[in-house]
């Protein structure tokens, strides 16, 4: 088994080595190993997100028996690299009525946001950045400034589709916040923790997976998931048949980039809370933790992605009466039965 | 624990940096000539009409209100769930009765007819 914490340890001890005989201060250390780290979670986030916006149109392509990228490299994946290039060399335009601080600030705030929650994702065994006590609080806590974001984007473009579209957005995501985080609590009272790492480790074998004992709050928390991250069913913010994109329709270049980066790093981040939380973590037999939580995540994701094609969207009205009247209840209903039989 | 939440502030550092990078270097890299035609609202193609800092749904107002209600209730459920099996009947009990006075919040909201999208 190759387990990838082995080899960051090597690492560690091997720079500490270096660091030691040329006589570097201690927290200089600490402060370079802290910064390579997060370094390492930027190229992992990047670099998956990058694959999700191929694997996103290869299994579109599929699901409606085509083919997708195919000319530019093997099976087109050399599509990113080339997409990351023309969107670095894209013209970048303000509006000329836009509020100009808030809409440069709203690109910034939304990819810090999702990047901050990286911190306590468990990817394997010991490759956690750091395991908060507060684990699972955190990252919903921090996964909300994107609210924030969006409706800075919205109001800032002086543009009245991405106003109703950040407004509608903003509408979605905290209506679906409240039943996520009374799904998570089901979790929480079974594993006594909101540490990432002892909601994984209380989840060694199949049979004891959380979703086996919350089915209903499995199910919530995915559908609740999908409308936080604005995707099919629940993608009336952005619409492309009537608001042609909502809140990002003034972004260009580099700008409109990390907002459509930030919306497939929350999709990893949801699906990777979900494995987390429901699914074991990375937890399973024989292979390294590693691939397993990224084979669970990649299969939720695939999840999401079936979605859209599955699904028709649903209405602004229906959307609203659907969290609040249904799955505001069920969520309630969840929890007592979790606390009833815990 | 302080130091736990070190790497949350170099995160935070972090990404603004990189971000701000970026945009720097797409800054070098993009072309920029811009013109008034170029830098006016998009509006499928006409002439926008008026600003679009206007008076907006009076629905968005009410859902925002009954957000922050009920999500501040459920952060008072979190120590109550972290705790719950060392606590015992009596907990759930009590929590049974906040969460009583949740619900009926939800269903005084509904009957009034504040959850309903159209007027």
């Amino acid at each position: 088994m190759f387990e990838l914490e082995r080899l960051f340890k090597a690492v560690y001890i091997w720079l500490e080595g270096i660091s030691n005989s040329l006589g570097i201060p201690h927290f200089w250390f600490d402060l370079f190993t802290m910064l390579l780290i997060a370094v390492i979670v930027l190229a992992v986030m990047s670099v998956g997100a990058m694959f999700l916006v191929w694997w996103e149109r290869k299994i579109s392509a599929h699901f409606q028996q085509r083919f997708g990228p195919m000319r530019t490299g093997w099976h087109g994946w050399l599509q990113l690299p080339i997409d990351g290039i023309k969107l670095i060399t894209k013209e970048d335009t303000t509006p000329a009525l836009a509020d100009k601080l808030p809409f440069l600030i709203a690109p910034i705030v939304i990819f810090v946001a999702s990047f901050l929650a990286f911190v306590c994702l468990p990817f394997g065994r010991g490759l956690i950045v750091r395991d908060l006590n507060i684990g699972i609080l955190y990252i919903l806590a921090v996964t909300t400034f994107t609210v924030i974001s969006i409706l800075m984007a919205g109001w800032a473009s002086n543009n009245k589709y991405s106003l109703l579209g950040g407004f509608r957005s903003a509408a979605q995501i905290i209506s679906y916040e409240v039943p996520l985080t009374l799904s998570v609590l089901g979790v929480v009272i079974l594993t006594q923790s909101l540490s990432m790492v002892k909601i994984v480790s209380s989840q060694q074998h199949i049979w004891n997976w959380n979703i086996w004992k919350q089915p209903l709050g499995f199910l919530i928390y995915l559908t609740a998931a999908v409308a936080e991250v604005n995707r099919t069913p629940f993608d009336i913010p952005e619409a492309e048949q009537e608001l042609v994109a909502g809140y990002n329709i003034e972004y260009s270049g580099m700008k409109w980039a990390m907002f459509f980066f930030a919306e497939y790093t929350n999709l990893i981040l949801v699906c990777g809370v979900a494995t987390t939380l429901f699914l074991g973590g990375w937890n399973g037999p024989l292979l390294p933790s590693w691939i397993w939580f990224l084979g669970k995540t990649l299969f939720l994701i695939w999840v999401v992605m079936w979605f859209r094609w599955t699904f028709p969207r649903v209405r602004v009205d229906q959307l609203m009466g659907f969290g609040w009247k249904f799955l505001l209840p069920l969520a309630f209903l969840n929890l007592i039965l979790t606390g009833l039989f815990a | 624990m302080p130091q736990d939440y070190a790497f949350t502030g170099l995160f935070l550092i972090v990404g603004v940096v990189f971000v701000v990078f970026v945009f720097f270097l797409a800054k070098l890299a993009r072309p920029k000539n811009p013109n008034p035609e170029k830098l006016r609202n998009y509006e499928c193609g006409e002439v926008p009409f008026g600003s679009a800092w206007v008076q907006y749904n009076v629905r968005y107002y009410i859902y925002a209100l009954i957000f922050v209600i009920f999500d501040v209730e459920v952060v008072f459920l979190f120590p109550w769930a972290v705790v719950y099996k060392s606590l015992g009947f009596f907990a759930f009990v009590e929590m049974m009765i906040f969460l009583a006075v949740l619900i009926f919040g939800l269903v005084y909201v509904w009957t009034k007819g504040a959850l309903k999208w159209v007027r």
